[in-house]
């Protein structure tokens, strides 16, 4: 086998999509998968493709990279179950139908389309949404995915391009020129570490730290809810970044099932589930939609999303180690950005003018060691 | 004889001996499909045990219900197909 | 918490087939607290699944008396959904979420049934072989009905017997397995004359039709309201007229309890030791769990599971006697690898997602097959295509998730919260 220009380290979505931007660039890549491309944090994800607005830079790379699946929609195949649902934010207050406002205005500056919807539209758009709410914000554009067949076809797309495809082989080290898996070491020009919430484990000192979550999903009820549905309140439990937390947040699926989430704690690598902070989960996301209780609730599983302390995940080169590259830390927010994370780290790579200010997500922007950070 | 028991299967009225399982009085009554699968196809019990959930139908208007598992029971609403 | 919906036990015992209901009375018998819980309306399990117990052989109708005059509470219709946390089951019944505190606690959950794929095993009317069984058991007619029982193990001839006794008429009795094969472990037979004496009666109740061992079922296609059904014995193939197909092959233990419990499992059968305990402590296992071994086999093991589990000592060597019966049984009904042709890549695999052979690559793993396909991830949880899967594609199981039945989500939401005000 050539000795390929550029090695990623992991087959997650993000390192799917990161081997597909660099083969089309010309390169020769190697994807090194542990176990199957698709199968980690990827699989265990609610698939959302969402515009998010809690930082300048988030809205950047999500916007880029919703921007980036439109183009890439027509060539998907039907398993990716990508559906154009919108995103209904629910605004359970006044105070958080102001916040609804502040955010569509942001999104028109930024011309993504959103608007803001009254408590009286509300039961109109989400019938299942109990009565008395404030009102909401409408991102028509934002979606959903299945997440393991986007990455498996962003995989396949880029074998299409050249790149070989190494699934079931676990990498045990890396630096900038090489990676050692257990079959043996493979060299190359460059690294990328897209291994999630397992890249501190290759790569030390990098801030990312498991943040586990419990999601459940119910039998066939088409129709029940028709866009995703988050509450206003997410973004709060998406940053606490010690204790539980909980936030609703259900999907409507393609095939009539609806998913439920979300919930965010740090436990290490525990997999035994919560099922005190399942139960709080589910009490939150049927106390906004009083039916979902009612509904058969097929399975359960927990993931665990690569956090970083700032949210933002690390995209760009290792300051310390030459030849490595960072793609990891993307939170629960991997399966927008994948695209976009990609875009960015190609246009590092190659010299090309970044499609988003680099800055922000420069992987040693903490300067501090993980351990310090998530004590 | 016992009497017999009447329930209705989208909206025709049938008949069996109480005790019969739901599945097994809508086999009797000539019904075949109880649901549709995800590409169309129609499916019936298989199983017999509430293991396969083939015969899932919607029993007083909740979805989802195993068919195998339920006793018939009078005035008892089954609508298939879903 | 004195709430209705939690309930105190010494011994909990899941599944009332012929291992629970044994387990229950012996547990009662040492003077345990015991509560019995199962899916169906009866007890019985599936071999005595009955409507009115003049229906059952002497031995069920025994045993389904001393049941009901042992004291043990009787929990019907429900499902067993999770263990969170030793000494705490969480049950379903009527979308209702209840808490059974043990102190013991004695899987009995029996087995299922392994069905293949081949074009047409979808169709309605062709059912499960254990399946066509408890649905005439639970009071299906199939009077004057046409029947090809199909498949392969000791299942096939009881219930050609039922269904023949039923009035249906049995075209005929396809076994997959070689004739030298089946005979020789029917010789064995003559060792345990009771077992002897049920394969000649069952061979009795339908004479006229024809038992051809080496046959299996290649196809079933429509013909109208009939079906007509493809045959080979390896050599020939023909094609037969009938109303009902039943066909499967042989059956599975059922460990997933066993498994959330985190008992040791080897070669898909829960391990336990001579008084049926399970690595677990306080856990016990009882019956087709722990290795394929018949009625008889189940309640030998069920007594001893519930007076040890109840806190007697008492040991035996039914679970290693079911062990050897277990591997006979295989041998004698080893799937023959023509079977693995028979699924083309149109066929449907996974029956809830209504996934193809076709759409599974070959060398995939059980996990890697259910999130590219979505095979094994509708309301089955996987109970129909896992042992097809294991069998057409050498998979192993994936992890088993909660709830172990499809529950409602306000129940899982309701008995979380349980929890959390305990602990």
């Amino acid at each position: 086998m050539s000795r390929p220009d550029a090695i990623v380290v992991g087959g997650g979505i993000v390192g799917a999509a990161c081997a597909r931007e660099l083969a089309m660039a010309g390169l020769g890549v190697t994807l090194v998968e542990a176990e199957f491309v698709g199968g980690g944090a990827t699989a265990a994800g609610m698939g959302h493709i969402v515009v998010m607005d809690d930082s300048p830079p988030q809205f950047g790379l999500t916007a880029l990279s919703r921007a980036l699946l439109d183009e890439l929609a027509p060539a998907l195949p039907a398993a990716v179950e990508r559906d154009r649902c919108g995103t209904l934010w629910v605004a359970e207050d006044e105070d958080q139908l102001v916040a609804a406002r502040l955010k569509a205005a942001a999104y028109g500056d930024a011309k993504v389309e959103a608007s803001v919807v009254d408590g009286a539209e509300l039961p109109r758009l989400e019938p299942g949404l109990r009565p008395g709410l404030a009102g909401g914000l409408l991102v028509p554009g934002d979606g959903v995915v299945y997440p393991p067949a986007l990455a498996r076809w962003l995989a396949e797309d880029a074998r299409r391009l050249g790149a070989a495809i190494r699934e079931g082989e676990p990498v045990t080290a890396l630096d900038g020129r090489s990676v050692m898996t257990a079959r043996g070491r493979i060299d190359a020009a460059l690294v990328v570490n897209a291994a999630g919430a397992a890249a501190p484990i290759l790569t030390h000192g990098l801030p990312i730290v498991p943040r586990r979550g419990h999601l459940v999903i119910t039998d066939r009820h088409p129709g029940f809810c028709r866009h995703q549905v988050l509450e206003l309140g997410y973004l709060k439990s998406a940053h606490s970044s010690t204790g539980a937390s909980v936030a609703f947040n259900v999907q409507p699926r393609m095939t009539g099932q609806v998913l439920i989430g979300s919930s965010r704690e740090l436990v290490g690598w525990n997999r035994t589930p919560n099922r005190a902070l399942l139960g709080r989960m589910l009490r939150r996301a049927a106390d906004f939609m009083p039916a979902l209780a009612g509904l058969s609730a097929i399975r359960s599983w927990i993931g665990f999303r690569p956090a970083t302390p700032d949210n933002l995940p690390l995209i760009g080169p290792s300051s310390r180690i030459d030849g490595l590259w960072i793609a990891a830390g993307h939170e629960g927010l991997g399966i927008t950005t994948a695209l976009g994370t990609a875009r960015l780290l190609g246009d590092l790579i190659l010299g090309r003018a970044p499609s988003l200010d680099p800055v922000p997500f420069t992987p040693d922007r903490s300067g501090e060691p993980a351990a310090a950070v998530h004590a | 004889m016992p009497e017999l028991v009447e329930f209705t299967v989208d909206g025709v009225t049938c008949r069996a001996a109480p005790g019969t399982s739901l599945a097994a009085a809508m086999l009797d009554a000539g019904v075949t499909a109880f649901r549709r699968s995800r590409t169309g196809e129609p499916r019936g019990p298989v199983c017999g045990m509430g293991i396969c959930f083939e015969c899932r139908v919607a029993i007083d208007g909740i979805a989802h219900r195993r068919a195998c598992l339920e006793p018939v029971r009078a005035g008892m609403t089954v609508r298939t197909g879903e | 918490m004195s709430d209705a919906s939690v309930l105190e036990t010494d011994v909990a015992i899941v599944g009332a087939g012929p291992a629970g209901i044994a387990a229950a009375v012996a547990a009662r018998a040492e003077g345990a607290r015991t509560l019995l819980l199962d899916s169906a309306p009866r007890p019985g399990g599936q071999i005595w699944r009955h409507r009115d117990p003049a229906q059952l052989p002497a031995s069920g109708r025994r045993w389904i008396e001393r049941l009901s005059g042992s004291g043990a509470e009787w929990i019907h219709s429900a499902n067993a959904i999770d263990l969170p946390a030793p000494g705490v089951l969480i049950a379903e019944r009527e979308g209702r979420a209840f808490t059974i505190r043990w102190r013991s606690l004695v899987i009995a959950t029996g087995a299922t049934e392994r069905l293949l794929p081949f074009p047409g095993w979808t169709l309605p009317n062709v059912f499960g072989v254990g399946g066509l069984q408890a649905l005439l058991k639970a009071g299906a007619s199939v009077a004057a009905r046409r029947v090809i029982v199909a498949g392969s193990g000791p299942l096939l001839l009881p219930v050609a017997s039922s269904l023949a006794a039923a009035g249906a008429t049995i075209r005929l009795v396809a076994e997959q397995a070689p004739a030298l094969r089946v005979y020789r472990f029917a010789g064995a037979l003559w060792s345990d004359p009771v077992r002897l004496a049920q394969a000649a009666r069952y061979r009795a109740g339908f004479r006229r039709a024809r038992y051809r061992c080496g046959t299996w079922i290649v196809r079933v296609d429509p013909v109208g309201s009939a079906l007509s059904v493809t045959l080979t014995d390896g050599r020939r193939i023909w094609t037969d007229r009938t109303d009902l197909v039943a066909v499967g092959y042989g059956l599975v233990p059922d460990v997933r309890l066993a498994r959330l419990a985190g008992c040791s499992i080897a070669s898909g059968c829960v391990a336990v030791d001579r008084s049926q305990r399970t690595s677990v402590p306080s856990v016990f296992c009882a019956g087709e769990p722990t290795g394929i071994a018949g009625a008889d086999s189940a309640v030998a093991q069920g007594r001893l599971a519930g007076a040890a589990a109840a806190g007697a000592r008492r040991t035996g060597g039914a679970a290693s006697r079911a062990r050897r019966f277990a591997a006979r049984l295989d041998r004698a009904f080893a799937l023959r690898p023509d079977l693995r042709a028979l699924p083309d890549p149109a066929t449907i695999v996974c029956r809830c997602e209504d996934v193809s052979l076709g759409e599974i690559g070959e060398g995939w793993s059980a996990r890697q097959i259910k999130l590219y396909t979505r095979a094994g991830m509708g309301p089955c949880q996987g109970r129909v295509c896992q042992p097809a899967l294991e069998f057409l594609r050498r998979t192993g199981a994936d992890a088993v998730r909660l709830p172990l039945f499809p529950a409602p989500v306000g129940l899982l939401a309701d008995h979380a919260n349980r929890d959390e005000g305990d602990s």
